[in-house]
């Protein structure tokens, strides 16, 4: 539910605006002189279902392909590219690997993360109406783009957003959470679905701390409140600081 | 963010479910669970809900919001509890090996449908 919290409140109505609900026929009734039966027709059913049964089907075909698959979400500007524009720096040589990067509008992410031989795929998700995040049917289709007997690691770069995107499952086996020092400390209180459902984060632009008033500590014990067991890695995309460990991380994910 | 999306899956599911023998129905409420944790605004929702519904056999229906707490249970002392906050540290051993028992719902559970005839 919404909830409104008024600091420093000057005045204060008290106003009930709540609409009437509707009416409920409990049985039989009559309108205009018909008659009308009521009845409850049980379903329960995953609102969610069609999409959890595309991410079942994209699991399955991945595995099957032997292809690993993460997906790498944030908020806008955390250095989600920046961070995979790297690590493919360290592992492209080694892995072959594959990358679908999703954004409302335009190609700039996929020719930043083309550099390094593994095919990239944009998708702008305003030909889906403006969506803030991948789902699976949309990963179904860019698959069709590649030969998964050539991958053996597709990173999935998902649209900027921590709300949303934690919601999609999309079949793939690590969901990585990146969180920049210049966000606030309390962002994973703030949006604790996004933290509690993924399985590593990466705390980005380490090389700032000296200019920044940023309680890195208060940081990483947020993300700790919201998903004790969660492996914190901090790291800068720009100097690489804290890369070996989190390549190292994933190369044992991958080979595991 | 996305409720919009969600109140269109929720619509084809509604309709979807309405039996086929039923002329004339119009569904008249749709119940819904969702956990507190869920990345869903239910006012948000009512208000795509409200839009998406036009000129279906659900226009006049109402949604019904079940909120479900966020129920965690310890997994090494065995404690449970209903959080307020999202903090996922077990209040008793100060352990973080959690499961998450309830919160993430995003169910539809019935519907209610009136059926007219002579």
């Amino acid at each position: 539910m919404l909830e409104f919290i008024y600091k420093n409140q000057r005045h204060f109505h008290h106003k009930d605006s709540q609409k009437p609900h509707h009416s409920h026929s409990g049985g039989g009734g009559s309108i205009g002189g018909k008659n009308t039966d009521t009845r409850e027709i049980k379903i329960v059913r995953k609102v969610l279902d069609v999409n959890d049964t595309i991410a079942e089907q994209n699991r399955k075909m991945f595995e099957e392909n032997g292809v690993f698959v993460i997906n790498v979400m944030s908020s806008p500007g955390s250095g989600k590219t920046a961070i995979l524009v790297k690590t493919l720096s360290h592992i492209a040589q080694k892995i072959r690997c594959a990358v679908i990067v999703g954004d409302i509008c335009t190609s700039n992410d996929a020719d930043r993360l083309a550099g390094f031989g593994a095919p990239v795929v944009q998708v702008n998700t305003d030909a889906f109406g403006g969506d803030c995040h991948l789902a699976a049917h949309v990963i179904k289709t860019a698959v069709d783009n590649f030969n998964l007997d050539e991958i053996d690691l597709l990173i999935i770069e998902n649209l900027g957003n921590l709300v949303c995107p934690a919601e999609f499952d999309m079949g793939e086996n690590l969901r990585i959470v990146v969180l920049s020092v210049t966000e606030g400390e309390d962002k994973p209180l703030k949006y604790p679905l996004m933290f509690r459902v993924c399985d590593a984060a990466l705390l980005n632009k380490i090389d700032l701390l000296p200019y920044l008033d940023y309680d890195r500590e208060a940081a990483v014990q947020n993300i700790l409140k919201v998903n004790p067991q969660m492996p914190v890695f901090e790291i800068s995309a720009k100097t690489e600081d804290g890369f070996d460990s989190w390549v190292e991380w994933l190369m044992q994910k991958l080979h595991g | 963010m996305h409720e919009m999306g969600i109140a269109m899956q929720i619509i084809e599911i509604a309709v979807a479910s309405i039996p086929a023998d039923l002329k004339n129905a119009q569904v008249k409420k749709v119940n819904l669970k969702v956990g507190k944790l869920s990345a869903v605004v239910p006012e948000s929702l009512h208000f795509c809900f409200q839009i998406a519904a036009q000129d279906t056999p659900l226009c006049d229906a109402e949604l019904n919001i079940e909120e479900i707490p966020l129920k965690i249970r310890c997994t090494d002392c065995n404690v449970e509890w209903t959080a307020h906050e999202p903090v996922f540290i077990c209040r008793q051993c100060n352990g973080g090996s959690v499961k998450m028992l309830s919160g993430r719902e995003l169910d539809i559970t019935s519907i209610e449908v009136v059926d007219e005839h002579n």
